[in-house]
């Protein structure tokens, strides 16, 4: 049985030689859904972008059993469903459909099995109505869902999200709780949001200064106050 | 996670670095003037331009190389040169023929191709070695200082400033379309799509591209209206001139205009 995330000793430097990443080691069991936490700057979003093979340090990376790897790349971008911070970055063409049918096509999937994708994707977002719609005039809780339904269509094995709640208000921050916890995939959500964290996600990983500095059950870690407050966060 | 290969300034602590912007723009302008004033076929004044600038390059310290690695850029301008060739003088070197048409290269339009692929090149690296040892904000100030029309100068800033932003959110926009670009478990199918499939796409992305530019552009000027904007850009007075700035530039533009001068003695 493999993991669906398995990261050992990956350290990675921007070229003007910052250290971003530094002997990072962490592995998800299939289903397992954990947070990243940790102050801006931390290194959350590189390592993020470590699990599809945009960017590659030194160590290794595995998903699904694959080493992340030039011959895997494409395999492994349709195991993972990366989910952009900002939706617009995500939503990239001129209709909800087209956007949410990218990673179907891509594959070379044929016609009739890419709208069905595109239609179960939309569904399980609840957003079935907004196919013919164009990306760029939704409110920012519909364009979460729609990013997230852009990579739910390609069926990926392990979900990961960036900020999924920054800039939501309180009802579209409720609704996408309700779906990140019914989704069933594998799933890394690097967030600042803790009370989102305590409610769905059962593990918990604090990256600070590009190192794990914790790797513990959420019960447990947000007991231990000093530890967030050390880390630049805060216990909701 | 920025782009950073577009700022051509160099940080140095060279004489040409330290010297006043204002004096290296006029200087750096004259140069141009001077190359493209030059009258065709005045070898001898070319060479003496370009030992000129490879002097101020080496002196620069962002090193000779570097800079004429850049001035490759010139190259694709210097296409538009090629029709003088063919267009300008008696003298037929050789003739061919294009279905129904015969085309013959002249010796005078060689050699008023080969000037001006010399002058341009030599302009090009006078522009480079002034972006390269001069950080944006004084070449701004320079701009402002020898009375360029203030709107055109803020055009350039608001630009410059924003040319990042915009460079990359198509990174960001390029990342997340390779991080969907995946290949199916499914034997047998082809990834990438067909090739009017992605340029629709890539067209897509260009125009969601454009239609941010403009919502931004939007965005910043009402955040300088807030601001009290009424299309004049004010900034502190800059200080005066020194001694050592005002000899290097009578000296510059006197060396400048006396080659410009043999050139047109050496030709005339």
């Amino acid at each position: 049985m493999h993991h669906s995330i398995e990261v050992e000793h990956l350290s990675f430097s921007y070229p003007d030689g910052h250290p971003a990443l530094q002997d990072v080691c962490l592995s998800l069991a299939p289903g397992e859904k954990a947070a990243l936490v940790g102050p801006n700057g931390a290194g959350k979003s590189t390592l993020i972008l470590h699990l599809n093979g945009i960017l590659s340090g030194e160590g290794s990376v595995r998903i699904c059993g694959m080493p992340v790897e030039a011959k895997n790349l494409g395999r492994v971008r349709a195991a993972v469903g990366l989910v952009f911070q900002n939706p617009d970055d995500q939503l990239f063409s001129p209709t909800v459909f087209e956007d949410v049918a990218f990673g179907p096509l891509y594959q070379g999937l044929p016609a009739a099995h890419v709208e069905r994708r595109v239609k179960e994707a939309l569904a399980a977002v609840g957003m079935e109505a907004y196919a013919g719609r164009v990306s760029h005039h939704l409110s920012a809780g519909e364009k979460k869902r729609i990013a997230i339904a852009t990579v739910l269509s390609m069926q990926p094995e392990v979900l990961v999200l960036d900020e999924p709640t920054a800039g939501l208000d309180p009802r579209a921050r409720r609704a996408l709780i309700h779906l990140l916890r019914d989704l069933p995939m594998t799933m890394l959500v690097s967030s600042h949001d803790l009370a989102m964290v305590q409610e769905i996600l059962p593990r918990i990983i604090i990256l600070d200064e590009g190192r794990v500095v914790a790797d513990d059950r959420t019960a447990r870690l947000m007991n231990e106050s000093s530890l967030l407050e050390a880390h630049g966060l805060e216990k909701p | 996670m920025h782009v950073h290969f577009l700022d051509p300034y160099q940080a140095g602590s060279s004489p040409v670095h330290a010297l006043d912007a204002r004096v290296k723009f006029i200087l750096a302008t004259a140069f141009i003037l001077t190359a493209s004033l030059t009258p065709n076929a005045a070898w001898a004044v070319y060479i003496l331009l370009l030992a000129l600038v490879l002097a101020v390059e080496h002196l620069s310290g962002l090193g000779i190389g570097y800079v004429l690695k850049r001035s490759v850029l010139a190259l694709p301008f210097v296409l538009a040169a090629i029709p003088v060739i063919f267009t300008d003088g008696e003298r037929v070197l050789f003739a061919f023929s294009l279905g129904s048409l015969t085309v013959s290269a002249h010796a005078e339009g060689l050699v008023r191709f080969f000037s001006i692929v010399l002058k341009s090149w030599l302009s090009v690296q006078a522009a480079i070695v002034l972006a390269g040892s001069t950080p944006f904000p004084q070449l701004q100030q320079a701009m402002r200082a020898v009375r360029l029309p203030r709107l055109l100068v803020a055009m350039f800033g608001l630009m410059w400033r924003y040319l990042f932003v915009l460079a990359d959110e198509a990174l960001r926009l390029m990342r997340a379309r390779s991080a969907r670009s995946g290949h199916s478990a499914e034997p047998g199918l082809k990834p990438g799509g067909s090739l009017a499939w992605r340029a629709r796409v890539t067209g897509g992305m260009a125009g969601n591209l454009f239609l941010r530019a403009l919502e931004r552009s939007e965005r910043i000027y009402l955040a300088m209206a807030a601001r009290g904007y009424d299309g004049e850009i004010r900034t502190l007075p800059l200080p005066a001139l020194r001694r050592g700035a005002w000899s290097v530039l009578g000296f510059g533009l006197a060396v400048l205009f006396l080659l410009l001068l043999s050139g047109i003695l050496l030709r005339g």
